[in-house]
């Protein structure tokens, strides 16, 4: 039996035939049709936001949050192009979402219409893969292809540009069941050979160390879970990339924290130091490998990965493994059992030692202050205060976001949101949004700088509107305060345009919008307003004074190893002040 | 912040690394790679060449199957070890990309190019391009009174040394199509 029906009908269908149930948009002439076929049915619910950029961190924070595809309706021209931002940052981070963008009428196209712009051109490079529907007959099987390839393999953004004149056209609608089967099938298996190099080389490995990442949150739940088991019975170290925060439970024994640029002095030691390194769904990013050269000089490399441009990238490994994370581990765990959960313990024993003593410089200890709210102390009492709730964190971009990384812990997966690899100030509020519309129940906390913050502040609408609950917990320090600790260090403390001028009353700002604002600057007042902040049934505005000059360490410099770590005066103190190498 | 010995306010030291001045030595590569014939494939092909600065010396694409929707895509690049590995798993990950071969290390391998070569001339020199195309066997397409058009076909060194030779005997325009190329063998 075929359905004929008009090609705006067959986007909503489509979407419901694929579980959708939330979609982020902004409205505009050239999609209509589509948002005429939103208003009259009542499964899919569509969130109106305020700027096309926090449609598409929306869709990417409900992604995150849930392990579904978000999705994401914006118009032709400027809807599209404001697009771009969010795109980029999905396909960095491997976010999966589907975009539908409106087009000008086929006819029009390459006449510059009325907002037409070369939306598949200009998001040929952000997106994973995108099409521009010019048959109404083929648009439900692309809907559902874009499905597909958004979620197969490394997962990304799609778009789908859909011109009027195809949106208003009668077509054949397609059911998912009935859709081509698509050639993009990526290999998410390895061979038994690999999988048997990888457990001979944990068995005899005497430094071990597991760095772990992004890629075993996209793989799903029960990567974690198989990676927690590996971890645990194996009882090697494990440091996770800003992007796997959570994969691994930051309470268990084998966490070292976070790795990187500003990872933590004992995850990068023992990345330096390691003999065989297993990275799960990491990509050697360079905030993590410092100085290529001299990235763990003495480590046997594994790297379990589904996309094959991630290996030997930028560090050459010596056993590859194309394939998802899930099956791979589960493999790994197979083989290792039935060979007798074999390990070197005499030499893991004196390795733990050994990391025990770089955990000893406490690399995350600051000087605290009776008068000054420190950014650490905040992120260290918000965790005291919400840690045990069932809570979702949301990231800007800056110094606030390391030391969210640094001083929060996450215990299961999904429960981290955050822009690592375009790192975008103006991510996380509209992110947050995304996060509570998928869980309505749970405690949402955007931990902001004040900068990054206005960058989509007009969000503060679309929270309204829909009575989402979000917490904007902004660490205020009225400066850009990673710039303008690069600048304090590396450009001869010339604070070229760092300063946060003519900032609003935040407090204020919240009212005009409906919403409860609270200033906090006292250390002592922390504690009750954060959980004022908590137990207020609406949005809020936190606005946190901090300290304006803080610096956010430990911190490698870009082209440097990771034993050349500068460190906090306090563990430097502890260190004796030494070079650290 | 002593641990790095950097002096404040230094600007020796980038927010980003900078290249690897040690540039390794650079391999040339001929790639095959068969793609889902659709609008905009060429595009992604040579945007992630553009995007990613990867070279591109020579490329041709025809569509080589109608009904089955493929075309063949010859690309010559060159590179060092490493961005090469890098271009084939780059292209591999594009969606509409169904098989990418490097015909340099898999096996021999035909390479044909074709070229038109425009030459004007009277007199001696007309004598000796009509020669030497003759031991190129070059085919002679087109002929004024005043100018031959010759085909020649074969691998890229021998068009380059026709051309050469047709320069100072009044080359005036030339025309290639770059490389296609096979593996030789069954399969
Ligand atoms: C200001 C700032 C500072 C930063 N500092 C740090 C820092 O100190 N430390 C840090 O860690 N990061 C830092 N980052 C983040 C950094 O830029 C990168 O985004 C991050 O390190 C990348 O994480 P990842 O390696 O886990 O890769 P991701 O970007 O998460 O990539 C995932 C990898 O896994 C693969 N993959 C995906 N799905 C699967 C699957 N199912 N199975 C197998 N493999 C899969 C992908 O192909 C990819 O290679 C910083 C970012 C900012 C903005
Ligand atoms: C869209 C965008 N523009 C510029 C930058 C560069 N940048 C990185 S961090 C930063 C300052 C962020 O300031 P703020 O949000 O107040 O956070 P803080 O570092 O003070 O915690 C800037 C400008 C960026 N990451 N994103």
């Amino acid at each position: 039996m075929t359905r004929q029906m008009t090609g705006a009908k067959m986007v909503v269908q489509a979407l419901k035939d694929q579980g959708v149930d939330t979609i982020f948009g902004y409205p505009g002439g050239a999609v209509l049709p589509i948002y005429d076929e939103i208003f009259q049915q009542n499964d899919i619910k569509h969130v109106l936001v305020r700027h096309e950029q926090a449609a598409i961190h929306a869709a990417e924070g409900y992604a995150r949050s849930t392990g579904k595809v978000g999705v994401a309706l914006v118009t032709s021209g400027p809807g599209a192009t404001n697009a771009v931002t969010g795109l980029t940052d999905a396909l960095l981070d491997s976010i999966p979402l589907v975009v539908f963008s409106g087009q000008v009428a086929t006819f029009m196209i390459g006449t510059d219409g009325f907002q037409e712009a070369d939306t598949v051109g200009i998001t040929r490079p952000c997106t994973k893969h995108n099409w521009l529907i010019k048959d109404t007959d083929k648009l439900a099987d692309t809907v559902h292809q874009a499905f597909h390839v958004a979620t197969s393999g490394r997962p990304g953004p799609v778009l789908i540009d859909l011109p009027k004149d195809v949106q208003f056209a009668q077509g054949e609608y397609v059911p998912p069941q009935k859709a081509k089967k698509s050639y993009y099938q990526p290999k998410v298996k390895a061979s038994i050979e690999e999988i048997t190099d990888l457990v001979a080389l944990i068995e005899k490995a005497e430094r071990p160390l597991f760095y772990t990442g992004g890629g075993v949150i996209n793989s799903g739940p029960a990567a974690s879970q198989l990676l927690r088991e590996l971890v645990d019975t194996t009882g090697f170290p494990i440091t996770t990339t800003l992007m796997g925060l959570g994969s691994y439970p930051a309470s268990g024994k084998g966490w070292l924290g976070m790795p990187g640029m500003h990872g933590l002095y004992e995850a990068n030691m023992a990345m330096h130091d390691c003999d065989l390194m297993i990275n799960v769904g990491a990509r050697f990013d360079d905030r993590i490998t410092g100085l290529v050269s001299a990235f763990s000089p003495g480590s046997t490399k594994v790297h379990i990965d589904i996309d094959p441009s991630s290996v030997n990238k930028i560090i050459r490994v010596d056993l590859p493994i194309i394939g998802d994370v899930g099956h791979v581990l589960e493999d790994v765990l197979k083989v290792w059992k039935s060979r007798g959960r074999k390990t070197k313990s005499a030499a893991l024993k004196q390795w733990w030692a050994q990391i025990e003593t770089w955990k000893d410089i406490r690399c995350l200890n600051y000087t605290n202050s009776q008068t000054v709210i420190k950014p650490q102390y905040a992120l260290e009492r918000l965790q005291a205060l919400t840690g045990g709730m069932d809570r979702y964190i949301t990231t800007e971009v800056g110094q606030h976001q390391m030391w969210a990384a640094q001083y929060l812990g996450f215990e299961a997966p999904n429960r981290w949101m955050t822009s690592g690899g375009l790192g975008t100030m103006g991510y996380g509020f509209p992110a947050s949004i995304g996060v509570q519309m998928a869980h309505p129940e749970s405690l949402v906390i955007n931990v902001a700088g004040e900068a990054s913050w206005l960058m989509n502040m007009q969000e503060m609408g679309t929270a309204m509107q829909y009575r989402l609950p979000v917490k904007q917990f902004i660490l205020n320090n009225e400066r850009l305060g990673m710039v303008r600790q690069w600048q304090e260090l590396l450009h001869g403390e010339r604070y070229s345009s760092s300063w946060s001028e003519s900032l609003p009353d935040f407090v204020k700002l919240a009212e005009a919008f409906g919403a409860k604002g609270i200033l906090c600057s006292d250390p002592k007042d922390l504690d009750d307003a954060i959980m004022e902040m908590i137990k207020y049934d609406g949005p809020v505005i936190f606005d946190c004074l901090v300290e304006k000059h803080e610096n956010c360490f430990p911190m490698i410099p870009s082209g440097k190893p990771h034993n050349e770590m500068l460190l906090s005066a306090e563990a430097e103190a502890f260190e004796g002040g030494g070079a650290l190498v | 912040m002593s641990a790095l010995k950097i002096e404040k306010g230094s600007s020796s030291h980038s927010v980003y690394a900078l290249r690897d001045p040690f540039a390794e030595r650079e391999e040339k590569h001929t790639l095959a790679v068969l793609v889902e014939n659709e609008p905009g494939v060429l595009a992604r092909v040579i945007g992630l060449f553009a995007g990613r600065g990867y070279n591109i010396e020579s490329l041709t694409v025809a569509e080589i199957d109608h009904k089955g929707h493929r075309s063949r895509i010859t690309i010559v690049t060159s590179g060092t070890p490493e961005v090469i590995e890098q271009i084939k798993a780059q292209l591999g990950r594009i969606v509409v990309v169904h098989e990418v071969h490097d015909l340099t290390v898999e096996g021999a391998a035909v390479e044909r190019e074709l070229a038109l070569f425009k030459v004007s001339g009277t007199g001696d020199k007309r004598i000796e391009a009509l020669r030497l195309a003759e031991i190129f066997r070059a085919n002679v397409v087109d002929s004024t009174l005043e100018s031959f058009m010759f085909e020649l076909t074969g691998p890229s060194d021998k068009i380059d040394a026709f051309a050469e030779l047709m320069r100072p005997l009044g080359l005036t325009e030339l025309a290639r199509t770059g490389i296609a190329a096979l593996a030789r063998g069954t399969a």
